[in-house]
């Protein structure tokens, strides 16, 4: 039967780390400091989200070395450990999509589904390089000018203004829209991640023998071509888009699936 | 054969929308983005970069704005937490989205001594060279937020009422705002107090903006790009030795000048093509 660990694990680390933030700014703790675009961890250790720091240097602004830094120890944790696991763990959005997914099965509204012929998975990845170069040419960080995580995260901390707008357009357009339409078709700061975790150590696992190929994991799953090898082969997800949210996992009533280490011994992973 | 064609075909019309669809993508997002950091009149923190080097270096984390309003001075007179000097752009403020600046109506900068804001900017948007002293030492009077204009005809003052409140509450008071004394021919026996700004003084702090009894300040902060003008190179004060150095080591007689004459008509060049 499905359980919701994972779910849990998951929303107590995105509410607690909103909440070290909201702290920051309503109580003055220096736990963690700032925002997703640069932090302070511990009040010394800096930590800087990698694509706006691209973007700040598409600009042509020569960044000071705490972000330089935070962005180095930022993409060193997802490139060993995390794998993707920022935007199922740590964005805000993650919120806003899930509920939006969850509500589309609810609702009957995956039934018929829509051919969306341009919109495909990796447009996120044409934004993402389409982000930088409108930030060299404006001259200002260009996603982060709409990005609706930070968007949110601010909002949180310090208040949403009309800046809600965006998180309910996010909502909508997952909803009614393109399903897993923003986090698994457009988010360009999700595609940076999507290419910084490919070689994590943490990997989903699937043991082919137990599978009984009810195919849950797949209707659960936001990147559910990242599963392609379920009832096939018993081998880890190694595409980057996987979130490592544990979704397949909460779901699988076979033990069919797991949290495991990246094997490098075995050339199958 | 024909299906490796009829593959390389659809590949190419594949790419060839992706690129076309980028395009129409980046044409609308240039497009928002240019317009969105068109906000001039914003007053941003102490040490700021001029502002075209300061939208591309904010990364929008609000460290700044987190240490002005935790600061421990920043409290009422009862212990409780007061509202911070700096804001973070929110969507409909009308400025560059999660980017600091701050109102000098709602609360103007309490230029503290030890600037909380300044060092911990992780990006360097806010620069701490220029608001250090010579000896090393954080300066805050080094600051130039913007530059506070007087509006003569709104400024009760100029009316000849006695007001000195903005320059009270200047923090630079007899520096940054000076009183000037003039007599008032209406009544013959008073004089006028009139506030004078000194710009190369002035930090922009907004505290006179904050004190200004008229019902909308008589007296504002601008930022200095808007609030001052530019003479250009070409005008030296000849009067000034300093400034004449400009103008390099050169006596008037050795200066010669040859301007072939010209071979128009003479006109009235002041007044040429305008009809009253």
């Amino acid at each position: 039967m499905s359980n919701i660990k994972y779910l849990l694990l998951r929303r107590t680390t995105q509410i607690g780390l909103l909440f070290l933030y909201f702290a920051a700014n309503a109580y003055g703790w220096h736990i963690l400091e700032g925002t997703f675009g640069a932090s302070k961890l511990f009040g010394f250790i800096p930590l800087a989200d990698p694509y706006t720091t691209l973007q700040v240097l598409a600009t042509g602004f020569v960044l000071g070395a705490d972000v330089l830094l935070g962005a180095l120890i930022i993409i060193l944790f997802y490139m060993i450990v995390g794998g993707r696991a920022f935007c199922s763990w740590v964005c805000p959005i993650n919120m806003v999509t899930d509920l939006a997914n969850w509500l589309r099965r609810k609702l009957n509204l995956d039934k018929e589904e829509v051919n969306y012929r341009f919109l495909k998975r990796n447009a996120r990845y044409w934004l993402m390089v389409l982000g930088l170069i409108v930030s060299a040419v404006v001259g200002v960080s260009a996603f982060e000018v709409l990005s609706p995580i930070t968007i949110m995260q601010r909002g949180l901390v310090c208040g949403f203004g009309a800046g809600i707008s965006v998180v309910i357009a996010i909502f909508l357009f997952d909803l009614f829209g393109v399903k897993n339409g923003w986090c698994g078709h457009l988010c360009p700061l999700g595609a940076s991640y999507s290419l910084i975790g490919k070689v994590s150590l943490i990997r989903v696992k699937h043991d082919h023998e137990a599978c009984t190929n009810c195919m849950e994991c797949k209707v659960v799953c936001p990147e559910n071509q990242v599963l392609h090898m379920i009832n096939k082969e018993s081998i880890s997800v190694t595409d980057g888009e996987c979130t490592n949210c544990g979704r397949c996992i909460d779901v699988c009533g076979d033990d069919a699936l797991g949290f495991g280490i990246r094997s490098f011994v075995n050339k199958k992973d | 054969m024909a299906n490796s064609d009829n593959n390389r075909r659809k590949f190419m019309a594949t790419t060839l929308q992706s690129v076309g669809l980028t395009a129409l993508g980046g044409l609308l997002w240039s497009g928002y983005t240019d317009e969105v950091k068109a906000s001039p009149l914003v007053l941003r923190p102490p040490g700021a970069l001029h502002e075209e080097d300061f939208l591309k270096a904010c990364i929008k984390c609000g460290l700044c704005a987190e240490a002005c309003v935790n600061r421990d001075s920043n409290k009422n007179k009862d212990g409780s937490k007061r509202e911070g000097t700096l804001q973070m752009a929110k969507g409909g403020d009308h400025r560059m989205i999660g980017t600091p600046f701050f109102v000098p109506t709602d609360v103007p900068c309490y230029m503290c001594d030890d600037i909380p804001c300044v060092p911990v900017c992780p990006s360097g948007a806010l620069d701490e060279a220029s608001v250090t002293s010579e000896k090393g030492e954080l300066d805050i009077n080094q600051a130039r937020m913007g530059l506070a204009v007087v509006h003569k005809e709104s400024c009760i003052a100029f009316w000849g009422i006695q007001c000195d409140a903005c320059y009270r509450a200047c923090p630079l008071m007899d520096e940054a705002i000076t009183l000037e004394y003039q007599k008032n021919e209406r009544t013959g026996k008073h004089a006028f107090l009139l506030p004078i700004v000194q710009s190369d003084v002035c930090t922009g702090c907004g505290l006179c903006e904050k004190a200004c009894v008229t019902e909308k300040p008589a007296i504002f902060v601008l930022p200095v790009e808007q609030a001052t003008g530019r003479a250009g190179d070409h005008y030296v004060k000849g009067w000034d030795k300093k400034d004449q150095l400009r103008a390099g080591d050169r006596k008037l007689d050795e200066i010669e000048t040859h301007t072939e004459r010209s071979e128009q008509e003479a006109s009235d060049y002041l007044n040429a093509e305008v009809e009253y």
